[in-house]
């Protein structure tokens, strides 16, 4: 005969209230191990898909997603020209913020290098890659933008073409891709004043230096884009994506590119690292530590309740030694408890877990072995909680029957 | 005093038990130099007033407590004796006592006929068999239609009905109850009173029923008095 599942059967409300408010504690902690999953997911996400050998950076930066990289964009032709480099690409990568429909919209722009790249990589899940070079975006479905809907970002209307799932920024935020001019253009936008005045500023430096008297294409030019003048033009990629020629050692043209005095190289993996490293540390030692915390709390109410439970059962102990009981039968049922209580808790976190954390502002990704790991501190917790409780049962005497 | 005893075999024999609570000033003699024996079929009522030692008595006769002195020997096994326990008491209880108290002590999630089983399986009896014979005891003491229902939905009587099934559960040598009847009124009183004699006389155990109703006096093989911790027999006619 089960006492202790007699015993909860008797007390049945009370325990599946025990048992719900338990699970949505772990609940957290299972959220939280899964947050950091999702963070690590989303900090290498790029880096993972996006298929490079290397990465060309500023030199002493880590990279447009620690730190503001700008590298001149002429750079991909200087790298094309290295030998075992099989192509290179632009790489263009910001995060901007809008207003839609009175909510704020953070969107993390990336720029593809068209016509080589048109984002067929891309986990698309509605709609198509680009096809065009200009005005075309596909936008993750994070950012509830529907296809063909048409956003006003800088001075130009882009359409939503496809939609990707998944694709989030180290921060959370959704990224959009569009062509890497359409994403400079995002990156670079100033008002349309600004840049009539940067002209007009230019125009007159222009005339007042000889090269200017001299050549009146100049003084012409300088009227024009910043970008259409070579001297003039910003430093306007963030990065350049190497992909070696198969059979190529990748480190072996990174320390060649390593030795330009401009940039900095690192290999996907060293890319990978930096961001895990930089981004991900303190946010994955901030959320061990609540998970810690949560796991102490969730062992002190486990054994709180269990404690109590105990208590309420004092005097039918006392009656089970009087009757003669070995301590295994009295044991069995308080830690029989524990562990029923810890086990239909975890199954409560998992089952609500899976309903709950799509719905949660960052992404939760649930690993087999975390699950695994937690269930085995959920059953550890349970025996440790249930101590208390079976010491207290063990410290019964019989004669308090008779009390 | 020489404890006298009916004509059966012996289940109980107690000598010298004493039993004393504090020390220096504050102790207090609560069994003196007590002796009993107990036959096999006998039901003996142990009477005295409040403070007189009968529930501790019987709590050192049932291994719940253990004497400062004395000998104490259970169907030929000594089990106290040179002020320590002989044997594993709560192997020893539950295969040799069964209890019965004023409050029943029913474990409240456990159904009558749960009740009565918990006390063969906790003693390694096969469900089965346990089950069969709860039934068989709760039909004998005629409660088996309440076989099913918890202890809180069952009346004062059919709970003591339940605990006496239970304390026969094991069928024990000695069953010894502590003021079964305070809490029934005087005709149920009766009739589980008469319950442990039919139960001495038909299941052949000793039973020692510690009572203040003497108007069920009459139904007792012997009647032993207790005062000051001491035990003699009992005159009848003074009652």
């Amino acid at each position: 005969m089960n006492l202790a599942g007699r015993d909860i059967r008797h007390n049945f409300g009370r325990f599946v209230l025990t048992t719900i408010g338990l699970g949505l504690l772990l609940m957290l902690v299972m959220g939280m191990g899964g947050i950091y999953r999702g963070l690590v997911q989303e900090a290498t996400l790029l880096v993972d898909r996006i298929d490079a050998d290397l990465w060309v950076v500023q030199k002493n930066t880590r990279g447009p997603f620690a730190e503001i990289s700008q590298i001149p964009a002429n750079m991909e032709d200087r790298i094309r020209a290295v030998p075992g480099v099989l192509s290179s690409r632009d790489f263009v990568s910001t995060t901007i913020q809008r207003e839609r429909s009175g909510q704020p919209l953070r969107i993390t722009v990336q720029g593809l290098s068209w016509p080589e790249d048109r984002g067929q990589w891309l986990p698309i899940v509605a709609g198509r890659a680009l096809g065009q070079g200009h005005y075309e975006t596909i936008a993750d479905e994070s950012l509830k933008l529907p296809l063909g809907e048409k956003i006003h970002l800088a001075k130009d209307t882009y359409t939503v073409v496809g939609h990707t799932r998944g694709m989030n920024s180290p921060a959370g935020d959704g990224m959009a891709f569009f062509t890497l001019h359409d994403a400079q253009a995002i990156q670079f936008d100033q008002p349309g004043e600004a840049v009539r005045l940067e002209r007009s500023a230019r125009y007159g430096r222009a005339e007042r230096i000889d090269l200017g008297r001299s050549q009146p294409q100049v003084i012409e030019r300088s009227l024009g884009p910043s970008s259409e003048i070579p001297a003039l033009g910003p430093s306007v990629i963030s990065a350049v994506l190497v992909k070696v020629r198969p059979g190529v050692n990748p480190n072996q043209v990174g320390s060649v590119i390593g030795k330009w005095p401009d940039v900095s190289v690192y290999s996907s993996n060293g890319q990978r690292n930096l961001l895990v490293s930089g981004i991900v540390d303190r946010a994955r030692r901030q959320l061990g530590l609540f998970r810690i915390l949560l796991i102490i709390v969730s062992a002190i109410i486990m054994a709180l309740i269990l404690y109590t439970l105990t208590l309420d059962k004092l005097h039918d102990i006392a009656m089970l030694k009087l009757m003669g009981a070995r301590n295994s039968v009295i044991l069995g049922l308080i830690l029989q408890q524990a562990l029923l209580l810890g086990i239909l808790a975890y199954g409560v976190a998992y089952v609500i877990g899976q309903w709950a954390f799509p719905a949660f502002p960052r992404r939760v990704i649930l690993v087999t072995d975390d699950l695994w790991l937690l269930a085995g501190i959920v059953v550890g917790i349970s025996v440790l909680a249930s101590l208390l409780g079976i010491a207290k049962a063990l410290s019964v005497e019989p004669h308090e029957v008779l009390a | 005093m020489n404890p006298v005893v009916g004509a059966g075999e012996v289940v109980l024999q107690a000598e010298g038990l004493t039993k004393t609570y504090g020390s220096g000033h504050t102790e207090v003699i609560a069994v003196c130099d007590a002796a009993l024996a107990v036959a096999r079929g006998e039901i003996v009522a142990l009477i005295g007033p409040s403070g007189a030692g009968k529930s501790t008595l019987l709590t050192l006769i049932g291994l719940i407590l253990s004497p400062n002195a004395g000998r104490i020997v259970i169907g030929g096994t000594t089990v106290f004796d040179d002020h320590r326990m002989c044997v594993n008491v709560r192997r020893f209880r539950r295969q040799h006592f069964g209890f019965v108290f004023q409050k029943t002590n029913l474990i409240p999630f456990l159904t009558a006929v749960e009740n009565v089983r918990l006390a063969m399986e906790i003693d390694d009896h096969p469900s089965r068999a346990s089950k069969r014979r709860a039934m068989e005891l709760l039909e004998y003491l005629g409660v088996d239609d309440r076989a099913g229902h918890l202890p809180s939905t069952l009346s004062g009587g059919e709970q003591q009905r339940v605990a006496v099934a239970r304390a026969l559960a094991n069928r024990p040598s000695l069953i010894l109850a502590d003021e079964p009847t305070a809490a029934l009124d005087s005709v149920r009183g009766r009739q589980v009173m008469e319950l442990f004699a039919k139960v001495a006389h038909e299941q052949n155990a000793g039973v020692v029923v510690v009572t203040h109703d003497h108007r069920a006096l009459d139904i007792f093989d012997r009647t032993l008095e207790m005062e000051d911790g001491r035990v003699r027999e009992a005159a009848m006619s003074a009652w």
